[in-house]
């Protein structure tokens, strides 16, 4: 038990807590165009969330630098989801009441899934960088939802037509990482095989993110005997896997999408990583504002960026000019200037169809070779 | 001669500290690029922080120490300042009525995020109450609690995607699911005690979610199930504001029940069963209590509150997918009743309060959110290991001087 | 045949695994009843340690063989400190408390770790150089295990024996065997509880930080998070084996890695996590303290 004082600290310390955050939400200034970024920034899916924040500051110190849109500065408000659908919730009430007035998020389909509603009702648009879930745009449910990343139907069908008609394979083995984003586009893959008719899929299952050893699925996909693996997941599991089934000398087809496509994948399986098949946005190494984006993060955090950078990148772009064009902040107004105007950004020229999804940001096949994610032609 | 003491331990901390930190805090690699970072700037402020912090440590462990001798120099009724305020009845009846009329007007005076975060602050405090009843009352350790508040939430869900059942009718048919899964792990644990039935408890959780995750025919995988109804309110369209009061008041009438369930709980005989129970299994078996019977009531009405909130949460979210109930949900509930002050309603209040808002005022901090959680939470342990409201337990104290202290404090 | 040999050495590696972490959880509990869950978060920092120190020595010009032990033997170091802090600092102030507060603190440590290296490093996930070479006399049999996965089964049996000799014969060893049985008597009879404790710890974590580079080599990448699932996994393992008990560890970390592996191998991986919790409720239905617990007798 504590003391007197300690006790009457410790009272003091609670209600000071919630003083200051009742103060800190008043005293925001009104005069800025209020942009959010929602998103996991802590957790286990962190890497995939906080290259959103830094895409969005970047691209907003740059503007700010040139005076700002619409006469006024934009402030950014960055809000953790941790990858939560009820925290999401939270997350977007949060931004509603501290009246921002755009969102670039959230990070994970499910957190964007269940907070959609909620800026809806607020009249508040949001462009995620990377939520693939195919509902999210074709329901048609939330007018007010863009996406700079093409959706995972997208995604399967190239990587099945690939395996199908280049590669020429008949058996095909499944995985996925049992994540929403994974298993969503290996189930679409396993959709897509069926119906083609031209291959059969000889295995379907789901590998345990962060086990310590995946030797039992290799031999699993080993003795299914299949000529090439559609992996649905992200690169830390597909590293694991290639590397071990490399290891134990199979030559199988290694094909999976754009949660691969990522140099950190390279890096981590090393030589084992060769010949591997990923799909990924098409390839912008050559676009004179990727190569800036890049350049100006490596020169702010000294380290090249992560996951959706350049996707979050593309959507803070797209939302602040089509506040330029709409000339106001207007809900319709945007939503109407993101339909109708073209935009140039990282992810080249784009501009939104009438269900939210980007035109001019589609998927290309690509293989490592010497090292380096080549596309295929 | 203390004093110089004093300092030169502060100075041995504050070296082994930039010593453990070195690694972590001064290099990094970046492996992509072949680039070492050096930031030797982190280790002079490792070193400063854990000198000044070392002596504020040292005060404040002084302090407790000399409040436990406080404690036992007082023994019969050693009360908190806060405590004997309260313990006049007038004083209670009227911070009751404050907080009664400050409850009433919250939703028409702050803004719909505070409601929302207000009634998700409510909704643990229901699931730590309910929690409370297994761990805090018959001691049974339970670490998969987020398991039965899963089955309330996807029972909604689920019977709402089928059948297209309302929120009212889900509501008792979540809570008996929950409270019928908690009697389906009772079953066979029954014979496990204290660790080994914390783990199976864990196991549970994990098999639950780990089968929600991966059976996509039934429960549509990590995807999860989305435009679950909000609650109806005779029919009456609500706006987004409308439906964050109207669930806050829901769940201000939930925990107003689960108050009056438990306090009348605690008091019967099933609830002195349980006490009985947590002190002494074979004791308690000797004295005629049918062990099976109360465990197993334990457990079926503890489950049936988180199944009762997992339908709530389904509304309020109206999305839901197994990623909301993994260990670390079961674990924060655990913390709330620990760090409240285990066995008492009021203790679960104030610890649910605590442990949900916080990380919400947090965010203020942005990064450093969890950190300071992860770091409050050890702070809260070390310095009031209790909880912070303790039980004024019902004591039968020997007039023997050695044996009495010991009661109180085990 | 050889499929099951496949199947039989990936649960032996993934097994070898959980014991090596599984017995710092059971010495703890042994000693203090107290289920440490930032126990998986030392493993990690082991892991980070050994990381950095190797990419640090590998830009120094330093090669093979020298890079791993060097890097390792600072892991262990490295993990140990940390073991022995995090018990002082949040477990020491806490023997007198209620048996869950050291409990939530461990738990609150876990966070506060994870959330450390966190911000101190990156949120993405590192290739971890492998540090073991492919030797060429295992080639023939590479389909079915690797070199690094014999490395990883030999060095754990290796360190087993030199546990067992140290906790049969030396005198730290028995001091720990009689503060596990009873610290009271073991307090009367001149056995410093506190040097006893700290000892637990400092060897619990460099076992940890042992399987986390083994394991950071096998798997060939880490990030903040590796400790909890393992943890979990291990904290599982001893259990089964019952917790407390060093040889039961062992075991309990086999039986687990050999459950998971035949599951996925023989059923699903869908369903891998699951088989082995379920295995676990069902032995412990049968044997109530696990496989090779002690039975403990109940007293009034």
């Amino acid at each position: 038990m504590k003391t007197r004082f300690s006790n009457k600290l410790f009272f003091a310390l609670t209600f000071g807590v919630f003083l200051a955050c009742a103060f800190s939400i008043n005293a925001l200034a009104a005069d800025t165009i209020k942009l959010g970024v929602a998103g996991v920034h802590t957790g286990d899916l962190a890497s995939y969330g906080i290259p959103s924040v830094r895409a969005a500051g970047l691209v907003i110190k740059e503007v700010n630098a040139k005076g700002g849109i619409l006469g006024r500065k934009i402030e950014l408000l960055v809000e953790d989801d941790a990858c939560k659908p009820e925290i999401a919730t939270n997350t977007a009430t949060k931004l509603i009441s501290m009246h921002v007035n755009v969102v670039v998020g959230h990070i994970c389909s499910g957190a964007t899934k269940a907070s959609l509603g909620i800026y809806k009702t607020g009249n508040v648009i949001v462009i995620s960088p990377s939520a693939t879930n195919p509902e999210l745009t074709k329901s048609g449910r939330y007018p007010n939802f863009f996406r700079t990343i093409a959706p995972d139907d997208a995604q399967a069908r190239l990587e099945v037509n690939f395996a199908i008609n280049v590669l020429k394979v008949k058996k095909i083995a499944v995985l996925h990482d049992k994540g929403d984003y994974g298993k969503g586009l290996a189930e679409y893959a396993k959709k897509f095989v069926e119906q083609s008719k031209k291959a059969r899929v000889v295995l379907y299952e789901g590998v345990s993110p962060g086990a310590v050893d995946y030797s039992a699925v290799v031999q699993k996909i080993k003795r299914s005997q299949a000529d090439a693996i559609i992996f649905g997941g992200y690169h830390p599991e597909a590293s694991s896997v290639v590397i071990q089934m490399r290891k134990k000398n199979m030559n199988t087809y290694f094909i999976s999408d754009d949660g691969v496509k990522d140099d950190t994948f390279i890096k981590v399986a090393g030589k084992y990583a060769e010949g591997v098949y990923a799909t990924g946005p098409k390839d912008v190494s050559k676009n004179p504002l990727a190569i800036a984006a890049i350049e100006a993060h490596k020169k702010t955090y000294g380290s090249a960026p992560g996951a959706f950078f350049l996707n979050a990148y593309a959507a803070t772009q797209a939302l602040l000019n089509a506040m330029q064009k709409a000339g106001s902040t207007n809900y319709m107004a945007i939503g109407k200037a993101l339909r109708t105007y073209d935009v140039n950004t990282p992810l080249g020229k784009i501009r939104f169809d009438k269900l939210g999804d980007a035109i001019g940001v589609g998927f290309s096949m690509y293989q490592v070779r010497r090292g380096v994610y080549t596309e295929v032609k | 001669m203390r004093k110089i003491k004093e300092l030169r331990q502060s100075l041995l901390i504050s070296v082994w500290f930039m010593f453990l930190t070195f690694p972590i805090m001064v290099i990094r690699v970046n492996t992509i690029d072949n680039i070492i970072e050096w930031r030797w700037m982190n280790m002079i402020y490792v070193g400063l922080g854990s000198f000044v912090f070392s002596f504020i440590w040292r005060y404040l462990l002084s302090k407790k120490q000399s409040g436990a001798k406080l404690l036992k120099a007082d023994k019969p009724a050693y009360l908190l300042p806060m405590q004997r305020i309260f313990a006049n009845p007038w004083m209670q009846m009227s911070a009751l009525f404050f907080i009664a009329v400050f409850a009433v007007i919250f939703p028409f005076v702050f803004s719909s995020y505070q409601i929302n975060i207000m009634t998700t602050a409510l909704m643990y405090v229901v699931l730590g109450l309910g929690l409370n009843i297994v761990v805090g009352q018959a001691g049974l350790l339970n670490l998969g609690y987020a398991a039965f508040y899963a089955v309330g939430a996807y029972s909604y869900a689920l019977l709402n995607y089928h059948f297209g059942i309302g929120f009212w009718t889900a509501l008792p048919i979540g809570a008996a699911l929950a409270a019928l899964f908690g009697i389906i792990l009772g079953l066979p644990v029954l014979r496990l005690r204290g660790d080994y039935l914390a783990i199976v408890t864990l196991g549970f959780g994990e098999i639950v979610r780990l089968v929600l995750e991966n059976w996509n025919e039934f429960s549509f995988g990590p995807s999860g199930i989305s435009n679950i109804p909000r609650p109806g309110f005779f029919g009456i369209e609500l706006n987004f504001e409308q439906v964050s009061a109207y669930l806050y008041f829901l769940v201000i009438g939930i925990c107003l029940l689960a108050i009056f369930v438990i306090r009348r709980l605690q008091n019967s005989r099933i609830g002195r069963a349980w006490i009985a129970m947590r002190e002494d299994e074979v004791a308690c078996q000797s004295m005629g209590i049918d062990m099976t019977r109360a465990k197993l009531t334990a457990l079926a009405l503890s489950s049936m509150w988180a199944g009762l909130v997992g339908v709530i949460f389904a509304a309020k979210t109206t999305f839901i997918n197994p990623a909301s109930f993994t260990f670390l949900e079961s674990a924060m509930i655990l913390s709330i009743i620990v760090i409240g002050g285990m066995g008492t309603i009021l203790g679960v209040i104030v610890g649910a309060f605590l442990l949900i808002l916080l990380p919400e005022y947090l965010r203020a901090l942005s990064d450093y959110r969890m950190l300071a959680f992860g770091a409050a939470i050890v702070l809260m342990m070390i310095f009031r290991p209790q909880g912070i409201v303790t039980v004024s337990r019902r004591t039968y104290q020997f007039s023997d001087e050695n044996h009495a202290p010991d009661i109180s404090t085990k | 045949m050889d499929y099951f040999l496949e199947i039989f050495w990936g649960g032996l590696t993934r097994g070898s695994i959980y014991a090596l972490i599984a017995l710092g959880y059971t010495m703890v509990y042994g000693i203090l009843e107290l289920i440490n869950f930032a126990h998986g978060e030392i493993y990690m920092i082991g892991a980070f340690t050994a990381l950095i120190v190797s990419t640090a020595l590998a830009m120094a010009g330093m090669k093979g063989l020298t890079v791993f032990i060097l890097a390792s033997v600072l892991a262990v170091i490295y993990a140990s400190a940390y073991g022995f802090t995090v018990e002082k600092i949040a477990y020491k102030p806490l023997r007198q408390a209620p048996r869950l507060s050291p409990l939530i603190s461990a738990i609150g440590m876990s966070i506060f770790l994870q959330n450390y290296v966190l911000l101190a490093q990156t949120s993405d996930f590192l290739p971890f150089p492998g540090l073991i070479p492919e030797f060429t006399f295992m080639q023939p049999y590479a389909h079915i295990i690797g070199s690094t996965e014999m490395v990883i089964i030999s060095t754990t049996a290796l360190i087993m024996l030199l546990l067992t000799v140290f906790i049969k014969f030396t005198r730290m060893g028995k001091a720990m065997r009689a503060t596990a049985q009873d610290r009271n008597m073991a307090m009367l009879v001149g056995i410093d509880i506190n040097k006893v404790i700290s000892s637990t710890f400092i060897l619990g974590s460099a076992l940890a930080a042992v399987g986390g580079v083994l394991i950071a080599s096998h798997i060939g990448r880490i990030n903040f998070y590796i400790g909890f699932i393992a943890g979990i996994k291990a904290f599982t393992a001893a259990v089964l084996g019952g917790i407390g008990s060093i040889p039961g560890a062992v075991l309990g970390g086999l039986v687990l890695g050999w459950t998971e592996s035949f599951a996925t191998g023989y059923v699903s991986s869908d369903y891998e996590d699951v088989f082995a919790f379920a295995f676990l409720v069902l032995i412990l239905i049968f044997r109530p303290s696990g496989l090779v617990g002690r039975k403990t007798i109940q007293k009034v």
